[in-house]
């Protein structure tokens, strides 16, 4: 294989022809030769080591060759002849093993020693290997070469130890993880993907088109784990068995690919004493710190960047053919954009999406065609584009991006695409829909033509509402919603009436729509409605990711996992924040009773966490002050360990049962309202809201426990129990309405739970019931649970969610979930004598 | 430029959305000071002292959107980037320069110290 002294091979390497030596048989060395040869065939001798034991190929197109889209042929760039007809001296599968600056010569593995009066390294890069326990075990494989991908395809072809499927975990859910995962799984593999980051391909996708490629591949049969941390590779006799993760998780595996990155070969430049960073350092000629070393390619750092994509070697070897060739014009670096080369997923990014200070963000969804794009512009440029689903105008924004034309004139259209925003006069979207013809079918989902919705919009339909309401046009998907709106403007000038409140500026759909679309379409995570429901925002808002959260916690209880990053300060730590940035505890006293267990429990972690102030609340109970967020889990350990769960005092959920001491010690007392309330409280606690929810019970009409502000309210009298609801104390005071009365405890009971769950289903996140009873109206609460069997129905699903929720929030912390949201990061000791300490 | 740069842990200690706090003890004037480590859900790191502009809110424990906090204490919202506020609030807290290698993340240490930041960090 190794080809020593065949110098006599092509054309005589005159004496006059300065020798150049490339080291790097790859995309970026060989496509320089060819620059250099196109200039200026007669300028040099060149010799060109490989360490890979084969001409030069398409490196990119590894991935259609594991998948079997193509062969190794195929992807040949420059075969032997090449080599041989321009005189070069090809060296392969010999590894260049030193430079030798100061008599300009390298020297190969075998031995070889090559003069050069210009040397050229063109490395390319190394895969990175994670330093885990069993990297080194047999069938851990990269993903760089052809080798590799031969090592994969005889895994695939062994199948698994008993003859059953073959099992591949794929380390790293970038680019390349992904195009290995794709072409194992062509090859019959079960494939695992194992993700550090919560987002696939992070660096080039937002989280919205992220959780579109996962929930594709999921379907395709691929088991995709994000925020996933590999602790060790298993191995038995020498080859690897499977994959342990972080939590414990183990996955039996066959081949394990490790993909989690490159790093540029520089350790040759570096030990020859040549300047290197993070790749080697080259000016805008590609010249390193030796002015007789030129670099290319990978291996590279050109002011400050190092590139993974081929499309930046192409501009670094242009130039370095004209330098060298003696008309330099200097590379300027690069934008970049990807591609994801799995078939049947269409995949674009490029530039810059973070977002953020003076960014706009322009999103279009299209859930019916499974479709995201977001196009980023600041100062009237685009300065990134993501797109999932449809990136035939990937190349357009990416053109318009490294112009950096302004866009003001296509603003409007710009998300639609090239051949509507370039479209002169139609650039105006009212316009382009203006231009529609009579049949054009507007809604896809309802098929409503667009004749149709000018008929209801000039038979009084003024508003977006209600066309949805009389043509059903946007009342589904809501994809068509922009057309309907234009249709709105060009019918009626500028008549139109704007709708219910959105319910925030992400999104068109009410409160209500949301709720329903939910349940009606069964989407059970938030970026599934986002996509769904069109979000206009690629990850929403501080005011609806919560809604959501609430939203789908109470549509779909027992399957829903909470979004802790979509929780409020006070309600992400159980616990409420104080002005200083500590937090007050208040631990649940069933009733407002108390005992000398709790009370002492209480008085300890007082004395013990040094908490400069205990109180009794408004809401009969204890609420303890100051205490740090690291200390919050021990603090629940000891209360909980006295039988004491969270009190809920910071949440939008139930809060207190107020009761007075009733029949059991009052001269006027009518019915047991502490032991009521009691019940009520056990029954109830631990159910999120849509906003905090207030109860009491009050034993007899004096009402001491203040039950009329109450969102729910008992008073109790001689022949029962009066039922009260959306009363409200605080910034705007509001008496209850009555609901109804009732004989018995257990009717009491049935009827507080038919109302909370009814106020659960359909009241606006962050309305207390005082509100949404004054816009729905008492009638309506009062219909809606007068229909036969409705209490005893919404009664039946307010226990079914309770199962889920009665688990104490803080015990769960206490054993050690979520921790991280408590522990410091690390405690720095910066000062003589002291260390970083690593929590 | 080695040696500059402190080694706080993997990126994985910070799930996306949230902040963790890594408190400086002693340092000029020996009071402590807490900086504030964000991973924002769009996968970026900022650092920042952990003290809103308006009155010392913990900014830590806000929540986070796009590369923004809002303060949990009077909803503020400041920038992750600049650490100025936005909209019609006035103020600025301190940046820590902050980079991510290989799955780890790094702050300026001479920033951490409070030696002030150095204009921009490369
Ligand atoms: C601790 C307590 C005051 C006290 O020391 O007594 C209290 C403290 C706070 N109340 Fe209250 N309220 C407390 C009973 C009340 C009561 C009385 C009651 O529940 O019987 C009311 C009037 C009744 C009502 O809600 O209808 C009350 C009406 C409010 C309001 C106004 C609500 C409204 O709908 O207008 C707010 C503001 C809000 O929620 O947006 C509020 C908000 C707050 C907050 C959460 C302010 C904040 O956002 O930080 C305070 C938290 C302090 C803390 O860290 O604990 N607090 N608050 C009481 C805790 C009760 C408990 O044990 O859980
Ligand atoms: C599977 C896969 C898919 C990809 N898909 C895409 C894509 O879709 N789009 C895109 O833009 N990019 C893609 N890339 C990246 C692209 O292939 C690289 O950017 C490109 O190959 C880099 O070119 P290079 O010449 O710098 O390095 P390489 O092509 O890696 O060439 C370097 C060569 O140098 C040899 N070498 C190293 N050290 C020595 C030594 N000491 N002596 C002798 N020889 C040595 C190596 O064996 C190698 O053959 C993909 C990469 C892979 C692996
Ligand atoms: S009344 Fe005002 S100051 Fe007092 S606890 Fe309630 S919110 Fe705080
Ligand atoms: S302290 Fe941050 S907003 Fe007031």
């Amino acid at each position: 294989m190794n080809a020593p002294m065949n110098f006599e091979k092509g054309t005589p390497a005159g004496q006059d022809r300065e020798r150049l030596v490339v080291i790097g048989n790859g995309m970026a060395g060989c496509r320089a030769v060819e620059e250099i040869l196109a200039r200026d065939p007669e300028r040099f001798a060149v010799t060109i080591f490989g360490a890979e034991p084969r001409v030069n190929y398409n490196r990119i197109m590894l991935s259609p060759v594991l998948a079997g889209e193509k062969t190794f042929e195929e992807i040949v760039i420059n075969g032997q002849e090449w080599y041989d007809e321009n005189g070069i001296t090809l060296v392969s599968g010999d590894k260049v093993e030193s430079i030798d600056r100061e008599h300009k010569r390298v020297i190969a593995a075998s031995g070889r020693v090559e003069p050069y009066d210009r040397l050229l390294i063109a490395t390319g890069s190394d895969p990175f290997i994670i330093p885990v326990p069993g990297k080194d075990l047999g069938g851990v494989v990269t993903f760089r070469d052809l080798d590799d991908v031969d090592k994969m395809l005889e895994a695939a072809g062994k199948g698994g130890p008993n003859g059953e499927q073959g099992r591949a975990v794929v380390i790293g859910g970038g680019l390349l993880g992904l195009e290995a995962a794709h072409g194992l799984s062509l090859r019959g593999m079960k494939v695992t993907v194992i993700h550090l980051m919560p987002t696939l391909m992070e660096r080039q996708l937002d989280e919205a088109a992220g959780w579109l490629l996962k929930t594709e591949l999921e379907r395709r049969g691929q088991t995709v784990l994000t925020g996933a941390n590999t602790k060790e590779i298993v191995g038995r006799d020498g080859m690897v068995a499977g994959v342990r993760l972080e939590d414990g998780t183990e996955l039996p595996a066959d081949i394990v690919v490790m993909a989690v990155g490159i790093r540029p070969a520089t350790v040759l430049a570096r030990e020859a004493g040549v300047e290197v960073e993070r790749g080697i350092m080259v000016d805008d000629h590609m010249v390193t710190s030796d002015p007789a070393i030129l670099a290319v390619g990978e291996c590279v750092q050109h002011r400050g960047m190092c590139y993974g994509l081929v499309a930046p070697l192409w501009d670094m070897c242009r130039a370095l053919a004209d330098f060298v060739t003696e008309a330099p014009s200097g590379y300027q670096g690069s934008v970049t954009s990807t591609k994801l080369k799995v078939s049947g997923i269409d995949v674009f990014s490029a530039g810059d999406f973070s977002g953020g200070e003076g960014c706009e963000d322009i999103v279009m969804r299209d859930a019916s065609r499974g479709v995201y794009k977001r196009v980023i512009v600041k100062e009237s440029k685009v300065i990134g584009a993501v797109l999932y689903g449809d990136t035939a105008d990937g190349s357009w924004y990416f053109d318009l991006m490294k112009k950096g034309e302004d866009v003001s004139d296509i603003r409007e259209a710009l998300i639609f695409g090239q051949a509507f925003a370039s479209g002169g006069a139609l650039a105006d979207p009212n316009a382009a829909v203006a231009a529609l013809s009579d049949d054009a079918e507007i809604c896809g989902c309802n098929g409503v033509s667009k004749a149709t919705v000018v008929k209801t919009i000039l038979a009084g339909a003024c508003s977006l509402d209600a066309v949805r309401g009389s043509c059903k046009a946007s009342a589904s998907c809501g994809s068509c919603t922009g057309l309907v709106e234009s249709l709105l403007a060009v019918t009626l000038g500028g008549d139109v009436q704007s709708g219910p409140r959105t319910m925030c500026k992400c999104t068109s759909f009410t409160h209500d729509d949301v709720r329903r679309l939910i349940v009606e379409k069964r989407l059970k995570v938030i970026p599934e409605v986002m996509q769904e429901l069109h979000w206009t925002t690629p990850d929403g808002c501080a005011s609806c990711r919560p809604a959501l959260n609430y939203y789908l916690l109470c549509a779909w209880p027992g399957e829903y996992e909470d979004d802790q990053k979509s929780r409020f300060v006070n309600e992400r730590m159980h616990a409420n924040i104080q002005k200083d940035g500590t937090y007050s505890v208040v631990p649940r006293m069933w009733g407002g009773l108390t005992n000398p267990r709790e009370l002492r429990a209480i008085a300890d972690v007082v004395e013990k966490f040094n908490a400069p102030m205990v109180k009794v609340t408004g809401g009969q109970r204890l609420d303890i002050f100051g205490i740090k967020k690291e200390d919050l889990p021990a603090v629940w350990a000891d209360l909980n360990a006295a039988g004491m769960v969270s009190g809920h005092a910071y949440g939008k959920s139930l809060r207190t049962v107020k009761t007075c001491v009733g029949s059991e010690w009052c001269r006027f007392g009518t019915q047991d309202s502490t032991g009521l309330g009691v019940k009520i409280e056990r029954m109830t606690w631990g159910s999120w809201m849509p906003h905090k929810f207030k109860i009491a019970v009050s034993g007899c009409p004096r009402n001491c426990a203040e039950a009329t502000i109450k969102d729910f309210g008992v008073v109790c009298v001689d022949s029962g129990y009066e039922l009260h609801v959306g009363g409200n104390g605080g910034i705007k005071v509001r008496a209850t309405d009555l609901l109804g009365k009732v004989a018995t405890e257990e009717e009491a009971l049935e009827v507080c739970a038919a109302f909370i769950q009814l106020y659960r289903e359909e009241a606006h996140y962050l309305e207390r019931t005082a509100p949404w009873i004054e816009r729905v109206g008492l009638q309506y609460v009062k219909d809606r649970l007068a229909e036969e069997g409705a209490v005893q129905r919404y009664a039946a699903r307010f226990r079914y969610s309770q199962q889920f929720m009665q688990d104490d929030p803080w015990a769960r912390r206490a054993a050690g979930e979520h921790d991280k949201l408590h522990q410091h990061l690390a405690e720095f000791r910066p000062f003589p004598g002291s260390q970083m300490e690593n929590a | 430029m080695i040696g500059n740069w402190l080694d706080i842990g993997p990126v994985t200690q910070i799930e996306p959305g949230t902040a963790r706090t890594l408190p400086v003890i002693g340092g000029p004037g020996a009071e402590t000071r807490e900086i504030a480590v964000f991973h924002t859900m769009r996968n970026e790191f900022f650092a920042l002292l952990n003290r809103c502009p308006h009155k010392q809110g913990p900014l830590s424990q806000g929540i986070v959107h796009g590369d923004v906090v809002t303060c949990p204490l009077h909803n503020w919202n400041i920038s992750l980037r600049s650490g100025k506020a936005l909209g019609d609030d006035e103020g600025c807290v301190p940046t820590i320069p902050l980079k991510v290698d290989a799955g780890r993340i790094y702050l300026l240490r001479s920033a951490v110290i409070g030696e002030g930041a150095p204009a921009e960090a490369a």
